[in-house]
Order: structure tokens, then C-alpha cells, then sequence
């Protein structure tokens, strides 16, 4: 296949980037679109040019890294994958390609296509955990049973990957969608259920300062997440806050 | 609960609240101005009853210009910060793909029906205002003392066709906003289950035919009008 | 330096609970004054991290990934083995310490393994306690799945992402100490050198990978818990940043590295599609619970399917070869790794091989399907001789059992594994070798500390699938925390350790001449050209068979391709600003070290153990055939050069359990 890549060029976060044409050719069908980008700084470093950079990591779309919003759509046009896992097949010889970086003020880019986004790693430290110490004697695994539906539907909430694009291909730049899945997952447990309250007000509280922006429940989070996370989740945050608010 | 309502979710969910008030109202809205079409003397009695009831004029019609004033300027404010919170925007973006044209355009169809409501108020509240409380007038009869005034007043307003033309966009308006706005609040107040896509189907159902329905007594009034 | 492995005396069952009970502790107050520094925040990593900073130490925590919920246990699928018996089905402390034994070919240390299996089943209570969203049955307790080269069932999974759900139960408990302020944590940062001082490590180099900046970290101890280095041979299941530099500088400052040559070829890859590719994606070992891998019989149908003229379908039962089946009637499908991916090697050499190069093998779910479907129409009570139907009910079971599986190798391959068998192949999954540590995890350097995949200890010579999980956390969450007080009981009274001193100079200096050598290089060839080849002589001669010509001709080969690297690599961009290359060209520096030591090792161990095969080293049925007088760790010492290394042997004595012929017939 022969492409016209439209990628994102910006040397560093304070610089001011633009996006730059890159013609590649010979590309197979077969390769992922990382491997894709691959080859083409394997062209442009001995042409003395510099590479493109981006996030990637584990390359079998589970570490969350890779990132990219393809011709408009977070993860590119395939759906229940990420950047990593989208082949070549899914495009036609003589496409042209927009790449650009997920983009979000939360998000700031770091160079070309790679972004920050520990503003994700902040708001879990605000309380996306339980508060239990490791030590070897916690009660047995099975001391209290949790019903199948419940524990499925926490690891469902729990398959996040924190990849960002909820918040990439949302409108408003909100992270309702990531935020939202962990609330659900500790909310679903019986184990969550002692900080429930304080857990959902203080991750909620941390993601507004982040300076996400509102959900206005257009879908577009659960359409093109990776692993499916359902606008379900948002829902029981509101719930969450809303009980949580209640109490006081 | 400050804290609660200057939080995001919380801004959201008085959003919906707000938004609920507001579909009820224009149930009752409806209900009694589709009585113009059947039985005008109907149409007379309650209007003249919605228009001099203590309850009503007191307290549903302030909490309902509190309602819609709320939801227009949260709206705006929400719109404006959501806006905020992405500097560069992308070259390429493909929103068909993942959502609808009525969700992410609430703003517009919003703002526009803001435009049919300045109009609306003109053309029908501030008469009203004026006739009860600046005249004096409650007794809701047309100069002569023959009938109620109010629709005769209904069907003179409906025959210059620029105002029906301009009622039938800010029903269709209305109709985009609803499309995504009717579900949209269930989830905001966190009603997402089993019960999700009959809602849907439901909040559909009445995006459509509630405004459709106005239309229709819009055009029905014209079209009487000019014969 | 002789190796003291510093195991405790007693019976095997006690040693544990003795040795704990005996070592010096740090009172609450004096943690407070202490910094111990945690590289890598994998399972081990994170979960060391965490708990030492609950017990009141000052952490300092680095991954060079963008978020520490980022590290590449997080890929892990299967599960994670615990000794809880919930099953009922004769699961003990003692059975999975012999298994784990056993399944590393009689090449780990008793007392560690013991210990392993002996804090397993805390490990699964912990995880529960933090939110883990265990597989449950509908009785709502714990679900357990089998994995290979075991006959009980222990293995406790989340779906297809069991090591995703540990690690992001490490990470929020690291969250909640980061909350705390009692963890430091920099990501985006990577570890250059270990810096030593008076002879115990005292701190670490770190180049922010986004500003290039050189920075020093000060501590009174340093763990490791930087994870394995399968990425030696450029295509493996690895992430793409996964790399041994912070083991190999810590080898380089003293740490003997430990039985280089341990490498796991995991049986159930997808095969390599073509040159391009950048990683081998796994699919999960439960899938052998369910999946029968076969080759046609005839080497006329090889062929066909081969060139893509017979489908896999229409190849008659008895013309199928289920080669594990028949080799292994015990374990079947299930035979440990090693064993799985040498058969399947077998199989494609003689030619029988199902996809286009000849390097795949099927994993078929057909019998599965009926098997399951057959069961659901029972259940339901309908009609179980409906085919179409039982098809049906058959699949909706697969899919719910490895949904995600099948869905990731449709994306990739392009194939629907419902209707047609799945084709998969060895490749390079885990290293068992790694830094040499003590019972202790302490490593030849004092105050150096290495845990999980990046120490060497637990695994021999061969890895039971669901350990690796197993291993790190048991590291991170219950052992190092408790052995780390002993080393730094002596500690109380330092201070905080100065990053002025003339050693954490020259450690920067050092750092800082490596990464303006490669910048003013200048040479013609990107660093990936290095790394591809350097992965080519890896698996070609040091792979899933090696013998004494092959691993020399590597080692020659692989020194003068680190000649070649430093002299024609290029890397483009500075050295103070965002430059992946940058960091590439360091990782695969030392990758091209490792690999000569790697192949060294392999030549002297002169038998062949569990995912070590020498070719002239094995019984006359084609297993693998292990030497008494190889009942050894290897580990090296750094002596310059890889070829100059010093062998320092920790001879392993079986005490509690007997050397036997490994057999899973």
C-alpha cells in the first residue's frame, strides 16, 4: 500500500507544532500501524531526520501507553482496539492519514505525538484504591463470597486500561469514562464499600481540578474505548456522589 | 452539598433535574394548547385557569422562569468550560463516528430554541403579563366581553406565515435537543440499567411526537386562519 | 567472593517463619529516617514499593514508562497459582513447592521455592482485600482454572487479564502511599547506574526521558525489580521498552548474574507474520486447557495447508497428528512450557509445519466446542445430537472462558479461531535467569536487592505458567519488606546519604560519556538494525536448541557486532531532550553484552534442563537429559568483557524432595 501520513509534528511542549506530510510506500496490509510507523523513522533517521515519537509499549493493547487519534477517531477506525492492535488492512492503498496526539489541556503534549497524562495517575492517588496494609494475615479470599454478576461486572469496570482515549475522543475533554471505572469497581465490591463515600468525592474532586471538562453524555467515550468500558459506569458515579453528597 | 453542586457531576445533575422540570412542563404545555384544535372553549377555561390560579401564577410560574433561565445559562456556562478545557483542537475529527449529531450539538439546537423563546415570550407572556398586571385585567375576556380572549388571541398570532415558519423550526429544534437531551438526563441522574433502551425508546418517541405535535397546532391554526 | 546463599538452618516447612522471627527489625520512628530506592514497578516493584512505604520507609520510585500501572506485568494472562486448595483436589504448600521444583528441572533453590509456595495463598487474601476482581463461581467464592505441568487445580485468574488486575492492585496501593507522600515516584525516568559506596549501594543515575536531564538518587538501599530480559532476542512477547540495562549495571558494579542462558519459549504465540514485525503477542496458556494442538500426519497435507490448498478443516480426525497427546498421555495438552514449545519445534523441523514459513502449529477448539455445547443441551435440557445448536452453545462457553483472547487473535491475524483452528508458535516469553540473590533477595552487592523476573531465584530452569505473577508479588508484598530491615537495621544511625560524593560523580560522568558517545556517532545505522540481528543470532543459536558449534559461533558473532554497533550506530536528535533513540541505543548496548555472557553460559552448561536444550544432551526419545554435576547455579562475575566473566558455581542441594527423571508421559 502506498499512504500519505498527515502526522503531528511538535519538538517539545513549549514549542508550537504543525502537521507535517510524510509520503510512505510499500506498507503491507499485514503490519499494525505502530509497526507501520516503524518503518517510516526507519526511513527518516538515516535520512537525518527526526523520528516520530510515541507513546508504546506492550504492543498486545493492554498497557495503556499507545495513544494516537487516527483520522479523527481515538485508537483509529477499527473499534475494541487499541493504536497497537489496528493493521494496515483496515485502510486502502493511497489513504491519507491524520495523526495527531490525544488532545485534552489535561493531556499536554511532550513531543509529537506523546502526551502527559499522569493527570490520570493523580486522580487514582486521590483515591482509586482500598486502604488496606499488606500484611499476612487479611482475612481469607473466601470469607465473603461476592456474587458472580457483581464480580464480573466490577472486573468489567476494572479492564480500563487508562489509555485516555475516553477523553480524547470526547467533545468536552472529560474523564467521566476512566473516572467513572473506577469508582464502579471499588463501588460493585463489598470491599470498597467503607471509603465508598470519600473515595468517589475526592477522585471527583481531583478530576475537576485536573481541569477535565463536563460529561454531556454523548457516548463517544464508550464508542471508541478499547476494551468496551460502558457509559454504565459514569451512571453509577453519579449515583455514588450523588449517595455520598447526601450523607455529607 | 456546595461542594456537591461545584462539581462536575454535580453541575451536571442540575442540569438534568432542571431538564425534567422543563419535559414535564412542556407536557402540560402541550396538553392544553392541543385543546385549541378539538374544543377552543376547552382551551378558553384553562387557559384562563393556568393564567389566574394563585398556585400557579405564585409559585409554578416562578420556579419555571427560575427553571428555564437555570438550564439556558448552565448550559452556556458548562458549554464555555467544556470548550476551556481543549486549546488545540484537531485537524481532523470524525464525531460522526462515535456519537450524534444532536449530542454534541446541544448548544445550538439549545441556542436556538432560546431565540424561539425570546420570540415566544414577546408574542404571548408579555401581553399576558401586561393585560393581568400592569392593565388590571384578569377577567380573560376579549374587549367586547363576548368569550375568553385567549383563542382568538392564539389564532390571530398564528397567521402571518413568518412566525409559523419560525414556531415549526423551533419545534424541530426542539425535537434535536430531546433526541439526545430526553436519555441524556436519566443517565446524568444516574438511571442507567436494565430498563435503559426501553427509556430510550420512550425519550425518543417523545422528542418526536411532542413537537411534531406543536407543529401540528401550529399549522392547523394557519391553515384555518387564511381560509 | 565465595556465594553465600544465606538459607536458614531447620526443617523446610520452618525455615521461613524462623528466619523472620530472627532477623533485626527497624523501630517505626527510624523507617522514618531511611530512603530505599525501587526501580521497575511491575508486580514486584510496585508491590515492594508499596509495602515498604506502608512500614514507614522514604520510597523512591522510577519506571520509565509514562505511569507505573504501565509495566509489562500487566500483560500477563492466564493467572497467578496460589496453594489455597479450594478445589479440594489434594493442593498443599508442599505439592506446589514440588511442582514449581519439579517444573524448573530441578535447577531452583528448595528453601526459596518452599517459601514461594508457602506465602502464596496470602497473596491471593491480600489481592482480594485491595479489590481485585477475581473470577467467582456462582456460590460467589474464588474460581480456580488449571495450568500446564500440574494435576491439580490452583490457579486463580480475572478473566484474561489477571496480571492487568494485580498489577493495578499494586499500583493502587503504590497510589495510596504516593497520596501519602511516603512514595516519591518518577516516571518517565530510567535507571543508568548503580552507584556504590563503601561497598553497599547507596543510590542510582536516572535520565529523565523527557527533558534528557541527568539526575542523582540517593538511598540506603536500591531494589531492582526491573523485570526479565527476553528482549535479548528482539521478537519476543516483551513490551517494546522491556530491557536488562538496570540489571546489567548493577551486574556490572558486582552483582553476579545468575543462569543467563534460562529462557522460556512459551509454546502458544502467534507466529511471526513477517519482517517488520516488533513483538510476538502471547495467547494465554489456559488456552491449552481447551484448545488441542496438532499437525496433519501426512506430510502431503503439511504441505497443502502450507500453501494455503487444503483447509485445516477438512483434514480427516485420523489424519491429524495431536503430537502432544500422543507423546505425552499423562499431561496431554498440558505438559509444561518447555516441553510443549520443543515439540511443537519438532514437529515444524520435520516439516509438518501449517503456515506459509512451516512455523506454526494448530491450537484447535472444535472438540472443545461440541464438548461444551453437548454439556450446555443437557443442562438446558435440549436436544444434544442438534449440531448446529450444540455448535452454538459450544461457542457462547469458548467465548466466555477466552472471549478476549479470540478477539485479539482475530485483530492481529486476521482469522475467525471459532471457525477455523488457531495456528501458534514458540517464542521467547520469560527469562528464569537473572541477578544472582541470596535467601534474603539480596544480591552480591549489600544494599542491592533484586525481586521478581529481574532475580534469578525461584524458577530453575523452566517457569510453571501462573508463577511468574506468583513470584513477584510474594517478593514485593512478603518477603523483601521483611529481609530488607534486617540490612538496614544497621542503618539507623547514617543520616541521608550524600549525592555529592566523588562515587556518584563518576557514576554520572560515566553516563554522561555513553550518551555523548552515541549522539556524536554519527554512524549510518539506526539502532533497531543492531538489535534485529543481534535477535536473529539469539534465537537461531542460542534458541530453543543449541549446541556447542552454534553457541560458539555466537558468541564470536555477537562481540563483533557490538564492535560494528559502537562504531556505525546512529542516533539521531540530543541528548536533553525527548529521544527514544536515545534510550534505545543504551538498552541495546547493554543487550549486546548480555547476549555474549548469555551464550557463554549456555556453551558451559554442558546438559540440558528445562528451556535450556543442548542438542547433545538428550535421552533417545528426544527429552531433555540433565547432568548430576550441573546441579548448579551459574553465576557470573563481571570481569570486563562478557568473554572474561568468572563462573562462581552455588551448588543446589535437594533435601526435601527427590531428583527424579523429569517425566509428564
Amino acid at each position: 500500500m502506498n499512504l500519505t501520513l498527515k502526522i503531528w509534528r511538535q519538538k517539545n511542549a513549549n514549542s508550537k507544532g504543525e502537521i507535517v506530510e510524510y509520503p510512505i510506500s510499500d506498507i503491507s496490509p499485514d503490519i499494525s500501524f505502530l509497526e507501520m510507523l516503524d518503518v517510516l523513522n526507519s526511513q527518516l533517521i538515516p535520512a537525518g531526520e527526526e523520528p516520530v515519537a510515541f507513546d508504546h509499549d506492550c504492543r498486545e493493547g493492554i498497557c495503556g501507553s499507545c495513544s494516537l487519534y487516527i483520522n479523527g477517531e481515538a485508537h483509529g477506525p477499527d473499534r475494541r482496539v487499541t493504536t497497537c492492535q489496528l493493521h494496515m488492512r483496515k485502510f486502502k492503498d493511497g489513504d491519507t492519514i491524520f495523526i495527531e496526539p490525544f488532545r485534552a489541556n489535561a493531556f499536554p503534549v511532550v513531543k509529537d505525538l506523546v502526551v502527559d497524562r499522569s493527570a490520570f495517575d493523580r486522580i487514582q492517588q486521590a483515591g482509586g484504591f482500598i486502604s488496606i496494609n499488606t500484611s499476612g494475615n487479611t482475612q481469607d479470599g473466601n470469607a465473603i463470597p461476592i456474587s458472580k454478576h457483581a464480580a464480573d461486572e466490577a472486573m468489567d469496570a476494572a479492564t480500563c486500561i487508562g489509555c485516555g482515549a475516553c477523553v480524547a475522543s470526547c467533545k468536552n475533554s472529560s474523564a467521566m469514562l476512566f473516572v467513572g471505572a473506577k469508582v464502579s469497581q471499588y463501588a460493585l465490591l463489598p470491599q470498597g464499600q467503607v471509603e465508598a463515600a470519600d473515595r468517589v468525592q475526592n477522585m471527583v474532586a481531583q478530576m475537576d481540578l485536573e481541569g477535565f471538562g463536563n460529561c454531556t453524555n454523548t457516548g463517544a467515550c464508550e464508542v471508541e474505548c478499547p476494551k468496551g468500558i460502558s457509559l454504565e459506569n459514569i451512571a453509577r458515579m453519579n449515583r455514588e456522589l450523588v449517595k455520598a453528597s447526601l450523607k455529607g | 452539598m456546595s461542594g456537591f453542586l461545584k462539581s462536575s457531576i454535580g453541575r451536571k445533575i442540575a442540569m438534568a433535574l432542571s431538564a425534567f422540570f422543563l419535559m414535564v412542563f412542556i407536557l402540560q404545555h402541550f396538553a392544553i394548547n392541543i385543546l385549541s384544535v378539538f374544543n377552543p372553549d376547552l382551551f378558553n377555561e384553562a387557559s384562563h385557569f393556568m393564567g389566574n390560579n394563585p398556585l400557579v401564577q405564585f409559585v409554578l410560574q416562578p420556579v419555571l422562569i427560575f427553571g428555564v433561565i437555570f438550564h439556558f445559562v448552565m448550559g452556556f456556562v458548562l458549554e464555555f468550560k467544556n470548550k476551556a478545557s481543549r486549546n488545540v483542537s484537531y485537524a481532523v475529527n470524525n464525531g460522526n463516528a462515535n456519537s450524534t449529531w444532536m449530542s454534541r450539538n446541544m448548544i445550538y439546537s439549545g441556542g436556538f430554541i432560546l431565540i424561539f423563546l425570546v420570540i415566544h415570550f414577546i408574542d404571548f407572556w408579555i401581553p399576558e403579563i401586561n393585560t393581568k398586571y400592569v392593565l388590571g385585567d384578569s377577567s380573560g375576556l376579549l374587549a367586547d366581553g363576548s368569550d375568553y380572549r385567549y383563542f382568538v388571541e392564539l389564532q390571530h398570532k398564528f397567521i402571518p406565515l413568518w412566525r409559523v415558519l419560525l414556531y415549526c423550526a423551533g419545534f424541530v429544534f426542539l425535537s434535536l435537543h430531546l433526541l439526545h437531551g430526553f436519555s441524556s438526563a436519566f443517565q446524568s441522574v444516574g438511571a442507567n440499567n436494565k430498563y435503559t433502551q426501553a427509556l430510550k425508546g420512550f425519550g425518543k418517541a417523545y422528542a418526536v411526537l411532542i413537537p411534531l405535535g406543536f407543529i401540528v397546532i401550529a399549522l392547523f391554526h394557519f391553515f384555518n386562519n387564511s381560509h | 567472593m565465595a556465594l553465600d546463599s544465606k538459607i536458614p538452618q531447620g526443617p523446610l516447612a520452618d525455615k521461613w517463619t524462623n528466619h523472620k522471627n530472627k532477623i533485626d527489625l527497624v523501630n517505626p520512628a527510624n523507617k522514618r529516617s531511611i530512603d530505599v530506592i525501587v526501580v521497575g514497578t511491575g508486580l514486584a516493584g510496585g508491590s515492594a514499593a508499596a509495602t515498604l512505604a506502608e512500614l514507614g520507609y522514604n520510597v523512591k520510585a522510577f519506571c520509565f514508562q509514562d505511569s507505573p500501572r504501565r509495566a509489562h506485568s500487566i500483560a500477563a494472562q492466564g493467572g497467578i497459582n496460589a496453594a489455597k486448595n479450594y478445589q479440594g483436589d489434594g493442593d498443599s504448600t508442599y505439592r506446589l513447592f514440588y511442582d514449581t521444583v519439579k517444573g524448573g528441572d530441578y535447577r531452583s533453590r528448595e528453601a526459596n521455592v518452599y517459601r514461594l509456595a508457602e506465602v502464596s495463598t496470602n497473596i491471593i487474601d491480600q489481592c482480594v482485600a485491595q479489590g481485585v476482581p477475581f473470577a467467582r463461581d456462582y456460590g460467589g467464592l474464588l474460581d480456580n482454572r488449571s495450568f500446564g505441568g500440574v494435576l491439580v487445580s490452583r490457579t486463580f485468574y480475572a478473566k484474561g487479564q489477571t496480571g492487568q488486575q494485580l498489577l493495578l492492585g499494586a499500583y493502587s496501593a503504590m497510589n495510596r502511599q504516593i497520596g501519602r507522600g511516603k512514595i516519591k515516584m518518577y516516571n518517565r525516568h530510567e535507571m543508568l547506574d548503580v552507584v556504590i559506596v563503601d561497598g553497599k549501594a547507596r543510590g542510582i543515575i536516572t535520565r529523565n526521558l523527557i527533558t534528557g536531564e541527568i539526575e542523582r538518587h540517593s538511598a540506603h538501599a536500591v531494589v531492582l525489580g526491573s523485570g526479565g530480559y527476553g528482549n535479548v532476542f528482539y521478537l519476543s512477547t516483551n513490551a517494546m521498552g522491556s530491557n536488562v540495562t538496570a540489571a546489567w549495571k548493577a551486574h556490572k558494579r558486582g552483582a553476579y548474574f545468575a543462569n543467563p542462558c534460562y529462557t522460556q519459549i512459551h509454546p502458544t504465540c502467534i507466529p511471526v507474520s513477517g519482517d517488520h514485525q516488533s513483538k510476538l503477542t502471547l495467547m494465554s496458556e489456559s488456552l491449552r486447557n481447551d484448545g488441542r494442538i496438532w499437525v496433519p500426519k501426512k506430510l502431503e497435507d503439511a504441505k497443502a495447508v502450507q500453501n494455503k490448498t487444503l483447509k485445516p478443516t477438512a483434514i480427516a480426525e485420523e489424519d491429524r497428528d495431536y503430537f502432544l497427546e500422543r507423546r505425552y498421555p499423562a499431561f496431554g495438552n498440558l505438559v509444561p512450557r518447555d516441553v510443549a514449545s520443543r515439540a511443537a519445534k519438532e514437529r515444524c523441523d520435520a516439516g509438518f509445519g501449517v503456515n506459509a514459513t512451516g512455523e506454526a502449529v494448530f491450537l484447535d477448539f472444535a472438540s472443545a466446542i461440541i464438548r461444551y455445547g453437548k454439556e450446555q443441551a443437557h443442562v438446558k435440557g435440549l436436544d444434544e445430537n442438534d449440531e448446529s445448536l450444540v455448535n452454538k452453545l459450544g461457542k457462547e462457553v469458548v467465548k466466555s472462558k477466552y472471549g478476549n483472547l479470540f478477539q485479539m487473535y482475530e485483530k492481529i491475524v486476521d482469522e475467525n479461531p471459532y471457525e477455523t483452528p488457531m495456528m501458534i508458535y514458540p517464542a521467547v516469553h520469560y527469562t528464569m535467569g537473572g541477578i544472582w540473590v541470596d535467601y534474603n533477595l539480596q544480591t552480591t552487592v549489600p544494599g542491592l536487592y533484586a525481586v521478581g523476573e529481574a532475580n534469578f531465584s525461584d524458577h530453575g530452569a523452566n517457569r510453571l505458567g501462573a508463577s511468574a505473577l506468583m513470584q513477584g508479588l510474594a517478593d514485593g508484598y512478603f518477603v523483601l519488606p521483611y529481609t530488607i530491615g534486617d540490612y538496614l537495621s544497621d542503618d539507623i544511625r547514617t543520616g541521608p546519604i550524600t549525592t555529592d560524593s566523588k562515587e556518584f560523580e563518576e557514576a554520572e560522568e560515566n553516563v554522561r560519556k555513553q550518551i555523548d558517545s552515541f549522539i556524536n556517532n554519527k554512524g549510518t545505522k539506526p539502532v533497531d538494525y543492531f538489535h534485529k540481528r543481534l535477535g536473529k543470532i539469539m534465537w537461531n543459536k542460542c534458541g530453543m536448541a543449541r549446541n556447542e558449534k552454534e553457541l560458539k559461533e555466537a558468541i564470536e558473532e555477537i562481540s563483533a557486532l557490538r564492535e560494528e554497533f559502537y562504531k556505525e550506530v546512529l542516533v539521531p536528535g540530543e541528548a536533553n531532550e525527548f529521544n527514544e533513540e536515545l534510550a534505545k541505543a543504551g538498552r541495546v548496548a547493554d543487550f549486546l553484552e548480555l547476549g555474549e555472557l548469555f551464550a557463554k553460559d549456555a556453551l558451559v552448561r554442558e546438559e540440558s534442563a528445562g528451556g535450556h536444550f543442548r542438542e547433545e544432551h538428550q535421552t533417545k526419545d528426544g527429552e531433555a537429559q540433565r547432568r548430576k554435576e550441573f546441579q548448579f547455579v551459574s553465576a557470573w562475575e563481571y570481569k570486563g568483557a562478557p568473554k572474561d566473566a568468572i563462573l562462581h558455581k552455588e551448588t543446589l542441594e535437594y533435601e526435601n524432595i527427590e531428583v527424579k527423571e523429569r517425566s509428564y508421559k
